[in-house]
Protein backbone atom coordinates (compact mmCIF):
# COMPACT_ATOMS: atom_id res chain seq x y z
CA UNK A 1 0.00 0.00 0.00
CA UNK A 2 2.81 2.35 0.94
CA UNK A 3 4.59 1.79 -2.34
CA UNK A 4 1.44 2.61 -4.33
CA UNK A 5 1.38 5.94 -2.51
CA UNK A 6 5.02 6.50 -3.37
CA UNK A 7 4.52 6.00 -7.10
CA UNK A 8 1.36 8.09 -7.03
CA UNK A 9 3.43 10.88 -5.50
CA UNK A 10 6.04 10.49 -8.22
CA UNK A 11 3.29 10.69 -10.86
CA UNK A 12 1.92 13.85 -9.25
CA UNK A 13 5.45 15.24 -9.32
CA UNK A 14 5.70 14.47 -13.03
CA UNK A 15 2.39 16.19 -13.62
CA UNK A 16 3.39 19.31 -11.69
CA UNK A 17 6.84 19.52 -13.20
CA UNK A 18 5.33 20.01 -16.65
CA UNK A 19 2.39 22.07 -15.40
CA UNK A 20 4.90 24.70 -14.24
CA UNK A 21 5.66 25.88 -17.76
CA UNK A 22 2.43 27.62 -18.68
CA UNK A 23 3.73 29.75 -21.54
CA UNK A 24 5.46 26.71 -23.05
CA UNK A 25 2.19 24.78 -22.80
CA UNK A 26 0.25 27.56 -24.50
CA UNK A 27 2.92 27.70 -27.21
CA UNK A 28 2.57 23.95 -27.69
CA UNK A 29 -1.21 24.23 -28.03
CA UNK A 30 -0.75 26.89 -30.69
CA UNK A 31 1.83 24.84 -32.61
CA UNK A 32 -0.26 21.67 -32.52
CA UNK A 33 -3.28 23.61 -33.78
CA UNK A 34 -1.32 25.10 -36.69
CA UNK A 35 0.12 21.72 -37.68
CA UNK A 36 -3.33 20.18 -37.33
CA UNK A 37 -4.72 22.75 -39.77
CA UNK A 38 -1.99 22.08 -42.35
CA UNK A 39 -2.45 18.31 -42.06
CA UNK A 40 -6.24 18.46 -42.20
CA UNK A 41 -6.16 20.26 -45.55
CA UNK A 42 -3.62 17.84 -47.04
CA UNK A 43 -5.65 14.86 -45.81
CA UNK A 44 -8.85 16.35 -47.20
CA UNK A 45 -7.13 16.74 -50.59
CA UNK A 46 -5.90 13.17 -50.36
CA UNK A 47 -9.30 11.75 -49.43
CA UNK A 48 -10.90 13.92 -52.10
CA UNK A 49 -8.80 12.08 -54.63
CA UNK A 50 -9.36 8.64 -53.09
CA UNK A 51 -12.50 8.46 -50.96
CA UNK A 52 -12.39 5.66 -48.36
CA UNK A 53 -8.61 5.47 -48.54
CA UNK A 54 -7.43 3.04 -45.86
CA UNK A 55 -11.05 2.37 -44.92
CA UNK A 56 -11.60 5.89 -43.57
CA UNK A 57 -14.07 8.42 -44.85
CA UNK A 58 -13.22 12.13 -44.82
CA UNK A 59 -14.61 12.85 -41.37
CA UNK A 60 -12.60 9.95 -39.98
CA UNK A 61 -9.44 11.21 -41.66
CA UNK A 62 -10.04 14.63 -40.09
CA UNK A 63 -10.63 13.03 -36.68
CA UNK A 64 -7.39 11.10 -37.06
CA UNK A 65 -5.43 14.32 -37.70
CA UNK A 66 -6.71 16.11 -34.61
CA UNK A 67 -6.29 13.03 -32.46
CA UNK A 68 -2.68 12.87 -33.61
CA UNK A 69 -2.13 16.49 -32.58
CA UNK A 70 -3.87 15.77 -29.27
CA UNK A 71 -1.65 12.78 -28.49
CA UNK A 72 1.59 14.15 -29.95
CA UNK A 73 2.96 15.50 -26.69
CA UNK A 74 1.06 13.01 -24.52
CA UNK A 75 2.78 10.02 -26.09
CA UNK A 76 6.03 11.97 -26.68
CA UNK A 77 5.86 10.65 -30.23
CA UNK A 78 9.06 12.36 -31.27
CA UNK A 79 10.65 11.79 -27.87
CA UNK A 80 11.12 14.41 -25.19
CA UNK A 81 9.40 12.77 -22.24
CA UNK A 82 11.10 11.66 -19.03
CA UNK A 83 13.63 9.65 -21.04
CA UNK A 84 15.53 12.90 -21.64
CA UNK A 85 15.96 13.37 -17.87
CA UNK A 86 16.90 9.73 -17.43
CA UNK A 87 19.51 10.01 -20.18
CA UNK A 88 21.00 13.09 -18.56
CA UNK A 89 21.18 11.30 -15.20
CA UNK A 90 22.91 8.30 -16.73
CA UNK A 91 25.44 10.50 -18.49
CA UNK A 92 26.31 12.51 -15.40
CA UNK A 93 26.29 9.46 -13.12
CA UNK A 94 23.46 10.82 -10.98
CA UNK A 95 21.68 7.59 -11.80
CA UNK A 96 23.70 6.04 -8.94
CA UNK A 97 21.60 8.08 -6.51
CA UNK A 98 18.40 6.73 -8.10
CA UNK A 99 19.69 3.21 -7.57
CA UNK A 100 20.09 3.83 -3.84
CA UNK A 101 16.46 4.76 -3.49
CA UNK A 102 14.16 2.19 -1.89
CA UNK A 103 12.05 2.22 -5.05
CA UNK A 104 11.98 0.30 -8.27
CA UNK A 105 13.84 2.23 -10.97
CA UNK A 106 11.52 1.32 -13.84
CA UNK A 107 8.31 1.90 -11.89
CA UNK A 108 9.68 5.20 -10.62
CA UNK A 109 10.26 6.53 -14.12
CA UNK A 110 7.04 5.00 -15.43
CA UNK A 111 5.05 6.82 -12.73
CA UNK A 112 6.82 10.09 -13.55
CA UNK A 113 6.14 9.65 -17.26
CA UNK A 114 2.47 8.82 -16.70
CA UNK A 115 2.12 12.01 -14.67
CA UNK A 116 3.76 13.93 -17.51
CA UNK A 117 1.54 12.26 -20.09
CA UNK A 118 -1.58 13.05 -18.12
CA UNK A 119 -0.63 16.70 -17.91
CA UNK A 120 0.18 16.87 -21.62
CA UNK A 121 -3.22 15.37 -22.47
CA UNK A 122 -5.07 17.96 -20.42
CA UNK A 123 -2.71 20.87 -21.00
CA UNK A 124 -1.76 20.40 -24.61
CA UNK A 125 -4.09 17.84 -26.14
CA UNK A 126 -7.64 18.83 -25.33
CA UNK A 127 -7.62 22.32 -26.88
CA UNK A 128 -6.34 21.42 -30.38
CA UNK A 129 -8.79 18.50 -30.42
CA UNK A 130 -11.68 20.73 -29.37
CA UNK A 131 -10.61 23.29 -31.98
CA UNK A 132 -10.72 20.58 -34.62
CA UNK A 133 -14.15 19.40 -33.48
CA UNK A 134 -15.43 22.97 -33.55
CA UNK A 135 -14.28 23.91 -37.05
CA UNK A 136 -14.27 20.60 -38.92
CA UNK A 137 -16.67 17.70 -39.28
CA UNK A 138 -15.34 14.85 -37.19
CA UNK A 139 -16.43 11.26 -36.65
CA UNK A 140 -16.92 11.20 -32.89
CA UNK A 141 -18.86 8.56 -30.98
CA UNK A 142 -21.95 9.61 -29.06
CA UNK A 143 -22.00 6.79 -26.52
CA UNK A 144 -20.06 6.87 -23.27
CA UNK A 145 -18.77 3.32 -23.55
CA UNK A 146 -16.75 4.04 -26.70
CA UNK A 147 -15.19 7.08 -25.04
CA UNK A 148 -14.37 4.96 -21.99
CA UNK A 149 -12.87 2.26 -24.21
CA UNK A 150 -10.84 4.98 -25.93
CA UNK A 151 -9.45 6.25 -22.60
CA UNK A 152 -8.25 2.74 -21.73
CA UNK A 153 -6.56 2.51 -25.14
CA UNK A 154 -4.79 5.83 -24.48
CA UNK A 155 -3.57 4.62 -21.10
CA UNK A 156 -2.13 1.47 -22.69
CA UNK A 157 -0.60 3.62 -25.43
CA UNK A 158 1.13 5.69 -22.74
CA UNK A 159 2.69 2.56 -21.24
CA UNK A 160 3.88 1.28 -24.65
CA UNK A 161 5.33 4.69 -25.45
CA UNK A 162 7.19 4.69 -22.13
CA UNK A 163 8.43 1.14 -22.77
CA UNK A 164 10.06 2.21 -26.03
CA UNK A 165 11.61 5.38 -24.65
CA UNK A 166 12.86 3.65 -21.49
CA UNK A 167 14.79 1.16 -23.59
CA UNK A 168 16.17 4.02 -25.66
CA UNK A 169 17.27 5.85 -22.51
CA UNK A 170 18.98 2.77 -21.05
CA UNK A 171 21.15 2.55 -24.16
CA UNK A 172 22.98 5.54 -22.67
CA UNK A 173 24.75 3.17 -20.27
CA UNK A 174 26.66 1.87 -23.28
CA UNK A 175 26.63 4.79 -25.68
CA UNK A 176 27.17 7.81 -23.41
CA UNK A 177 25.89 10.09 -26.18
CA UNK A 178 22.18 10.20 -26.85
CA UNK A 179 22.11 12.13 -30.13
CA UNK A 180 21.79 9.12 -32.39
CA UNK A 181 19.30 7.35 -30.14
CA UNK A 182 17.15 10.45 -29.89
CA UNK A 183 17.12 10.76 -33.65
CA UNK A 184 16.12 7.12 -34.00
CA UNK A 185 13.32 7.60 -31.46
CA UNK A 186 12.11 10.59 -33.45
CA UNK A 187 12.25 8.96 -36.90
CA UNK A 188 10.62 5.72 -35.79
CA UNK A 189 8.09 7.53 -33.61
CA UNK A 190 6.83 9.91 -36.27
CA UNK A 191 6.86 7.39 -39.07
CA UNK A 192 5.78 4.13 -37.42
CA UNK A 193 3.15 5.51 -35.04
CA UNK A 194 1.11 6.89 -37.92
CA UNK A 195 1.86 10.53 -37.18
CA UNK A 196 3.03 11.20 -40.75
CA UNK A 197 0.22 9.20 -42.36
CA UNK A 198 -2.33 6.76 -40.89
CA UNK A 199 -0.84 3.27 -40.85
CA UNK A 200 -3.83 1.78 -42.67
CA UNK A 201 -2.88 3.93 -45.69
CA UNK A 202 0.60 2.39 -45.91
CA UNK A 203 0.60 0.08 -48.92
CA UNK A 204 1.41 -3.63 -49.11
CA UNK A 205 4.03 -5.38 -47.02
CA UNK A 206 5.28 -2.09 -45.57
CA UNK A 207 1.79 -1.57 -44.17
CA UNK A 208 1.70 -5.08 -42.68
CA UNK A 209 5.03 -4.49 -40.97
CA UNK A 210 4.30 -1.07 -39.46
CA UNK A 211 0.89 -2.24 -38.24
CA UNK A 212 2.55 -5.08 -36.31
CA UNK A 213 5.22 -2.94 -34.63
CA UNK A 214 4.77 -1.51 -31.11
CA UNK A 215 4.40 2.05 -32.45
CA UNK A 216 1.05 1.02 -33.94
CA UNK A 217 -0.21 0.73 -30.34
CA UNK A 218 0.32 4.45 -29.82
CA UNK A 219 -1.81 6.45 -32.24
CA UNK A 220 -3.42 4.00 -34.66
CA UNK A 221 -5.04 1.79 -32.01
CA UNK A 222 -6.63 4.53 -29.88
CA UNK A 223 -7.83 6.26 -33.07
CA UNK A 224 -9.45 3.10 -34.38
CA UNK A 225 -11.06 2.38 -31.02
CA UNK A 226 -12.47 5.92 -30.88
CA UNK A 227 -13.87 5.75 -34.39
CA UNK A 228 -15.25 2.22 -34.00
CA UNK A 229 -12.86 0.83 -36.61
CA UNK A 230 -11.24 -1.65 -34.22
CA UNK A 231 -12.63 -4.04 -31.65
CA UNK A 232 -11.49 -2.63 -28.29
CA UNK A 233 -10.57 -6.03 -26.84
CA UNK A 234 -8.40 -6.89 -29.82
CA UNK A 235 -6.72 -3.48 -29.62
CA UNK A 236 -6.10 -3.89 -25.87
CA UNK A 237 -4.60 -7.33 -26.43
CA UNK A 238 -2.20 -5.92 -29.04
CA UNK A 239 -1.25 -2.95 -26.86
CA UNK A 240 -0.93 -4.96 -23.64
CA UNK A 241 1.22 -7.60 -25.35
CA UNK A 242 3.67 -4.96 -26.56
CA UNK A 243 3.58 -3.21 -23.17
CA UNK A 244 4.56 -6.44 -21.41
CA UNK A 245 7.28 -7.27 -23.93
CA UNK A 246 8.79 -3.78 -23.78
CA UNK A 247 8.64 -3.47 -20.00
CA UNK A 248 10.17 -6.94 -19.58
CA UNK A 249 12.93 -6.05 -22.04
CA UNK A 250 13.44 -2.83 -20.10
CA UNK A 251 13.89 -4.82 -16.89
CA UNK A 252 16.38 -7.13 -18.52
CA UNK A 253 18.46 -4.33 -19.96
CA UNK A 254 18.20 -2.41 -16.72
CA UNK A 255 19.63 -5.25 -14.65
CA UNK A 256 22.45 -5.71 -17.15
CA UNK A 257 23.10 -1.97 -17.07
CA UNK A 258 23.06 -1.59 -13.30
CA UNK A 259 25.56 -4.40 -12.94
CA UNK A 260 27.72 -2.31 -15.21
CA UNK A 261 27.37 0.73 -12.96
CA UNK A 262 28.63 -1.27 -10.00
CA UNK A 263 31.56 -2.48 -12.07
CA UNK A 264 32.47 1.08 -12.96
CA UNK A 265 32.22 2.05 -9.33
CA UNK A 266 29.51 4.65 -10.01
CA UNK B 1 28.80 54.23 -43.10
CA UNK B 2 28.45 53.24 -39.46
CA UNK B 3 25.60 50.92 -40.34
CA UNK B 4 27.70 49.15 -43.00
CA UNK B 5 30.72 48.64 -40.78
CA UNK B 6 28.40 47.22 -38.12
CA UNK B 7 27.06 44.69 -40.58
CA UNK B 8 30.64 43.78 -41.52
CA UNK B 9 31.52 43.42 -37.87
CA UNK B 10 28.47 41.22 -37.34
CA UNK B 11 29.34 38.93 -40.23
CA UNK B 12 32.91 38.65 -38.96
CA UNK B 13 31.72 37.75 -35.46
CA UNK B 14 29.25 35.26 -36.91
CA UNK B 15 31.98 33.62 -38.98
CA UNK B 16 34.37 33.33 -36.03
CA UNK B 17 31.77 31.86 -33.67
CA UNK B 18 30.41 29.49 -36.31
CA UNK B 19 33.95 28.32 -37.12
CA UNK B 20 34.50 27.59 -33.45
CA UNK B 21 31.39 25.40 -33.30
CA UNK B 22 32.40 23.63 -36.49
CA UNK B 23 35.86 22.89 -35.06
CA UNK B 24 34.31 21.51 -31.88
CA UNK B 25 31.91 19.31 -33.87
CA UNK B 26 34.76 18.05 -36.04
CA UNK B 27 36.57 16.75 -32.97
CA UNK B 28 34.21 13.79 -33.12
CA UNK B 29 34.06 13.12 -36.84
CA UNK B 30 32.19 9.83 -36.68
CA UNK B 31 29.55 11.36 -34.44
CA UNK B 32 29.25 14.31 -36.83
CA UNK B 33 28.79 12.05 -39.84
CA UNK B 34 26.16 10.01 -38.01
CA UNK B 35 24.15 13.00 -36.83
CA UNK B 36 24.31 14.61 -40.28
CA UNK B 37 23.00 11.39 -41.76
CA UNK B 38 20.34 11.18 -39.04
CA UNK B 39 19.31 14.73 -39.85
CA UNK B 40 18.90 13.77 -43.47
CA UNK B 41 16.72 10.84 -42.41
CA UNK B 42 14.53 12.91 -40.11
CA UNK B 43 13.81 15.52 -42.75
CA UNK B 44 13.54 12.94 -45.51
CA UNK B 45 10.57 11.40 -43.75
CA UNK B 46 8.11 14.06 -44.75
CA UNK B 47 8.98 13.43 -48.38
CA UNK B 48 8.54 9.71 -47.80
CA UNK B 49 5.08 10.54 -46.45
CA UNK B 50 4.36 12.44 -49.68
CA UNK B 51 5.63 9.47 -51.72
CA UNK B 52 3.34 7.18 -49.73
CA UNK B 53 0.43 9.49 -50.48
CA UNK B 54 1.26 9.36 -54.18
CA UNK B 55 1.43 5.57 -54.02
CA UNK B 56 -2.34 5.84 -53.50
CA UNK B 57 -3.25 8.78 -55.74
CA UNK B 58 -2.04 10.33 -59.00
CA UNK B 59 -2.41 13.94 -58.02
CA UNK B 60 -2.87 16.05 -54.89
CA UNK B 61 -4.92 19.22 -55.26
CA UNK B 62 -4.49 18.77 -59.01
CA UNK B 63 -0.67 18.73 -58.86
CA UNK B 64 1.44 15.78 -59.97
CA UNK B 65 4.25 14.18 -57.97
CA UNK B 66 7.11 15.93 -59.87
CA UNK B 67 5.36 19.28 -59.36
CA UNK B 68 4.92 18.62 -55.63
CA UNK B 69 8.57 17.49 -55.50
CA UNK B 70 9.53 20.81 -57.08
CA UNK B 71 7.56 22.72 -54.42
CA UNK B 72 8.97 20.49 -51.70
CA UNK B 73 12.56 20.84 -52.91
CA UNK B 74 12.34 24.63 -53.07
CA UNK B 75 10.75 24.95 -49.65
CA UNK B 76 12.96 22.38 -47.93
CA UNK B 77 16.22 23.71 -49.38
CA UNK B 78 15.39 27.37 -48.66
CA UNK B 79 14.35 26.43 -45.15
CA UNK B 80 17.45 24.26 -44.75
CA UNK B 81 19.71 27.20 -45.57
CA UNK B 82 17.91 29.43 -43.07
CA UNK B 83 18.01 26.65 -40.49
CA UNK B 84 21.76 26.22 -40.98
CA UNK B 85 22.39 29.96 -40.62
CA UNK B 86 19.98 30.84 -37.80
CA UNK B 87 18.34 27.59 -36.69
CA UNK B 88 19.83 27.75 -33.21
CA UNK B 89 18.09 31.00 -32.38
CA UNK B 90 15.42 29.15 -30.43
CA UNK B 91 18.04 28.61 -27.72
CA UNK B 92 17.56 32.29 -26.96
CA UNK B 93 14.64 31.62 -24.62
CA UNK B 94 16.77 29.25 -22.54
CA UNK B 95 19.60 31.79 -22.44
CA UNK B 96 17.22 34.49 -21.26
CA UNK B 97 15.81 32.22 -18.55
CA UNK B 98 19.14 31.01 -17.19
CA UNK B 99 20.69 34.48 -17.38
CA UNK B 100 23.52 33.51 -19.73
CA UNK B 101 22.15 35.96 -22.30
CA UNK B 102 23.75 38.76 -20.26
CA UNK B 103 27.22 37.52 -21.13
CA UNK B 104 26.41 38.01 -24.82
CA UNK B 105 25.44 41.62 -24.16
CA UNK B 106 28.78 42.58 -22.67
CA UNK B 107 30.86 41.02 -25.44
CA UNK B 108 32.18 43.44 -28.07
CA UNK B 109 30.26 41.91 -30.98
CA UNK B 110 26.73 42.41 -32.32
CA UNK B 111 24.27 40.36 -30.26
CA UNK B 112 22.31 39.12 -33.28
CA UNK B 113 25.48 37.64 -34.79
CA UNK B 114 26.34 35.96 -31.49
CA UNK B 115 22.88 34.47 -31.03
CA UNK B 116 22.67 33.43 -34.67
CA UNK B 117 25.99 31.60 -34.58
CA UNK B 118 25.34 30.08 -31.16
CA UNK B 119 25.53 26.27 -31.43
CA UNK B 120 26.11 26.58 -35.19
CA UNK B 121 25.65 23.01 -36.44
CA UNK B 122 27.08 21.89 -39.75
CA UNK B 123 25.10 18.65 -39.43
CA UNK B 124 22.13 20.69 -40.66
CA UNK B 125 23.69 20.31 -44.11
CA UNK B 126 21.76 17.02 -44.00
CA UNK B 127 18.49 18.91 -44.41
CA UNK B 128 19.85 21.02 -47.28
CA UNK B 129 21.22 17.92 -49.01
CA UNK B 130 17.90 16.14 -48.75
CA UNK B 131 15.95 19.15 -50.01
CA UNK B 132 18.41 19.70 -52.87
CA UNK B 133 18.14 16.07 -53.96
CA UNK B 134 14.35 16.26 -54.12
CA UNK B 135 14.61 19.62 -55.91
CA UNK B 136 17.05 18.20 -58.47
CA UNK B 137 14.71 15.30 -59.18
CA UNK B 138 11.72 17.66 -59.36
CA UNK B 139 13.55 19.95 -61.81
CA UNK B 140 14.35 17.02 -64.10
CA UNK B 141 11.00 15.29 -63.84
CA UNK B 142 8.72 18.30 -64.05
CA UNK B 143 7.07 19.07 -67.38
CA UNK B 144 7.88 22.79 -67.83
CA UNK B 145 8.74 24.93 -70.84
CA UNK B 146 12.14 26.05 -69.63
CA UNK B 147 13.26 29.53 -70.64
CA UNK B 148 16.38 31.38 -69.53
CA UNK B 149 14.21 33.50 -67.23
CA UNK B 150 12.70 30.45 -65.56
CA UNK B 151 16.10 28.83 -65.06
CA UNK B 152 17.36 32.05 -63.51
CA UNK B 153 14.35 32.25 -61.23
CA UNK B 154 15.21 28.99 -59.43
CA UNK B 155 18.34 30.24 -57.59
CA UNK B 156 16.57 33.58 -56.95
CA UNK B 157 13.73 31.66 -55.31
CA UNK B 158 16.15 29.70 -53.12
CA UNK B 159 17.99 32.80 -51.90
CA UNK B 160 14.83 34.85 -51.36
CA UNK B 161 13.14 31.90 -49.68
CA UNK B 162 16.09 31.40 -47.35
CA UNK B 163 15.99 35.12 -46.50
CA UNK B 164 12.25 34.99 -45.78
CA UNK B 165 12.75 32.02 -43.46
CA UNK B 166 15.73 33.80 -41.82
CA UNK B 167 13.44 36.75 -41.12
CA UNK B 168 11.01 34.32 -39.45
CA UNK B 169 13.78 32.97 -37.22
CA UNK B 170 14.84 36.49 -36.19
CA UNK B 171 11.25 37.60 -35.58
CA UNK B 172 10.65 34.45 -33.55
CA UNK B 173 13.71 35.17 -31.46
CA UNK B 174 12.52 38.76 -30.93
CA UNK B 175 9.20 37.36 -29.74
CA UNK B 176 11.04 35.32 -27.13
CA UNK B 177 12.13 38.49 -25.37
CA UNK B 178 8.45 38.93 -24.59
CA UNK B 179 7.32 35.33 -24.21
CA UNK B 180 10.50 33.81 -22.73
CA UNK B 181 9.64 30.10 -22.59
CA UNK B 182 7.32 29.96 -25.58
CA UNK B 183 9.97 28.96 -28.14
CA UNK B 184 7.53 26.50 -29.65
CA UNK B 185 5.36 29.24 -31.10
CA UNK B 186 8.24 29.87 -33.45
CA UNK B 187 8.08 26.25 -34.63
CA UNK B 188 4.52 26.77 -35.80
CA UNK B 189 5.77 29.40 -38.25
CA UNK B 190 9.16 27.98 -39.22
CA UNK B 191 8.60 24.22 -39.37
CA UNK B 192 4.88 24.73 -39.95
CA UNK B 193 5.63 27.17 -42.76
CA UNK B 194 7.98 24.85 -44.59
CA UNK B 195 5.53 21.94 -44.19
CA UNK B 196 2.72 24.08 -45.58
CA UNK B 197 4.75 25.10 -48.63
CA UNK B 198 5.56 21.48 -49.44
CA UNK B 199 1.98 21.01 -50.63
CA UNK B 200 0.25 22.81 -53.51
CA UNK B 201 -1.69 25.98 -52.61
CA UNK B 202 -4.83 24.42 -54.11
CA UNK B 203 -4.91 22.03 -51.16
CA UNK B 204 -5.53 24.76 -48.62
CA UNK B 205 -8.48 26.96 -47.78
CA UNK B 206 -8.57 30.36 -49.44
CA UNK B 207 -8.24 32.25 -46.15
CA UNK B 208 -5.14 30.31 -45.21
CA UNK B 209 -3.58 31.04 -48.63
CA UNK B 210 -4.49 34.70 -48.23
CA UNK B 211 -2.88 34.76 -44.80
CA UNK B 212 0.42 33.28 -45.99
CA UNK B 213 0.48 35.57 -49.03
CA UNK B 214 -0.36 38.98 -47.61
CA UNK B 215 0.17 38.75 -43.84
CA UNK B 216 3.06 36.31 -43.55
CA UNK B 217 4.34 36.28 -47.15
CA UNK B 218 5.48 32.66 -47.22
CA UNK B 219 3.80 32.15 -50.59
CA UNK B 220 6.72 34.04 -52.18
CA UNK B 221 9.16 31.29 -51.13
CA UNK B 222 7.78 28.93 -53.75
CA UNK B 223 4.02 28.96 -54.47
CA UNK B 224 3.92 32.17 -56.52
CA UNK B 225 7.25 31.90 -58.42
CA UNK B 226 6.77 28.14 -58.92
CA UNK B 227 3.37 28.80 -60.48
CA UNK B 228 5.17 30.92 -63.08
CA UNK B 229 7.81 28.26 -63.76
CA UNK B 230 5.22 25.49 -64.08
CA UNK B 231 2.78 27.63 -66.04
CA UNK B 232 0.02 27.12 -63.47
CA UNK B 233 -2.58 29.66 -62.39
CA UNK B 234 -1.28 31.91 -59.62
CA UNK B 235 -2.80 31.48 -56.18
CA UNK B 236 -5.43 34.19 -55.51
CA UNK B 237 -5.16 35.37 -59.13
CA UNK B 238 -2.09 37.51 -58.42
CA UNK B 239 -0.64 39.52 -61.35
CA UNK B 240 2.15 37.96 -63.40
CA UNK B 241 4.95 40.16 -62.05
CA UNK B 242 4.27 38.79 -58.56
CA UNK B 243 6.45 35.80 -59.46
CA UNK B 244 9.46 38.12 -59.52
CA UNK B 245 8.59 39.94 -56.31
CA UNK B 246 10.24 37.37 -54.01
CA UNK B 247 13.53 39.32 -53.54
CA UNK B 248 11.61 42.49 -52.68
CA UNK B 249 9.39 40.61 -50.25
CA UNK B 250 12.50 39.06 -48.70
CA UNK B 251 14.15 42.46 -48.21
CA UNK B 252 10.97 43.87 -46.68
CA UNK B 253 10.43 41.03 -44.17
CA UNK B 254 14.12 41.04 -43.22
CA UNK B 255 13.83 44.76 -42.51
CA UNK B 256 10.74 44.22 -40.37
CA UNK B 257 12.36 41.34 -38.52
CA UNK B 258 15.41 43.53 -37.85
CA UNK B 259 13.18 46.22 -36.35
CA UNK B 260 11.38 43.63 -34.22
CA UNK B 261 14.74 42.30 -33.02
CA UNK B 262 15.87 45.81 -32.01
CA UNK B 263 12.63 46.46 -30.17
CA UNK B 264 12.94 43.12 -28.39
CA UNK B 265 16.54 43.71 -27.43
CA UNK B 266 15.69 47.16 -26.04
CA UNK B 267 12.89 45.72 -23.92
CA UNK B 268 15.17 43.07 -22.44
CA UNK B 269 15.56 43.07 -18.71
CA UNK B 270 17.94 40.60 -17.13
CA UNK B 271 16.56 37.90 -14.86
CA UNK B 272 18.79 39.34 -12.19
CA UNK B 273 19.86 35.92 -11.05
Amino acid sequence: MGSARLYAAVAVGGFRRYATYRAATAAGVFTNTVFGLILVYTYLALWDERPHLGGYDQTQAVTYVWLGQCLYATLAIQGGGVEKDLMARIRTGEIAIDLYRPADLQLWWLAGDLGRALFQTLGRGVIPFAFGALFFRMALPTDVTTWAAFLVAILLAMVVSFGIRYLAALSMFWLMDGTGVNQAVMVLGIFCSGMALPLNVFPGALGDVVRALPWAAQLQMPADVLMGEADPLGAYAFQAAWAVVLLAAGRLVQSAATRRVVLQGG
Amino acid sequence: MGEISRVGEGLRAYRLIAAMWVRSAMTYRASFALTAFGNLMVTGLDFVAILLMFSQVDSLGGWSLPEVAFLYGLSATAFGIADLLLGSMDVLGTRIRDGSFDTLLVRPAPVLAQVGADHFALRRLGRITQGALVLAWGLLAVDADWTALKVLLVPVMLISGAAIFCALFVAGAAFQFVAQDAAEVQNAFTYGGTTLLQYPPTVFGKDLVRGVTFMLPLAFVNWVPAAYVLGRPYPLGLPEWAAFASPLVAVAVCGLAGLAWRAGLRSYRSTGS
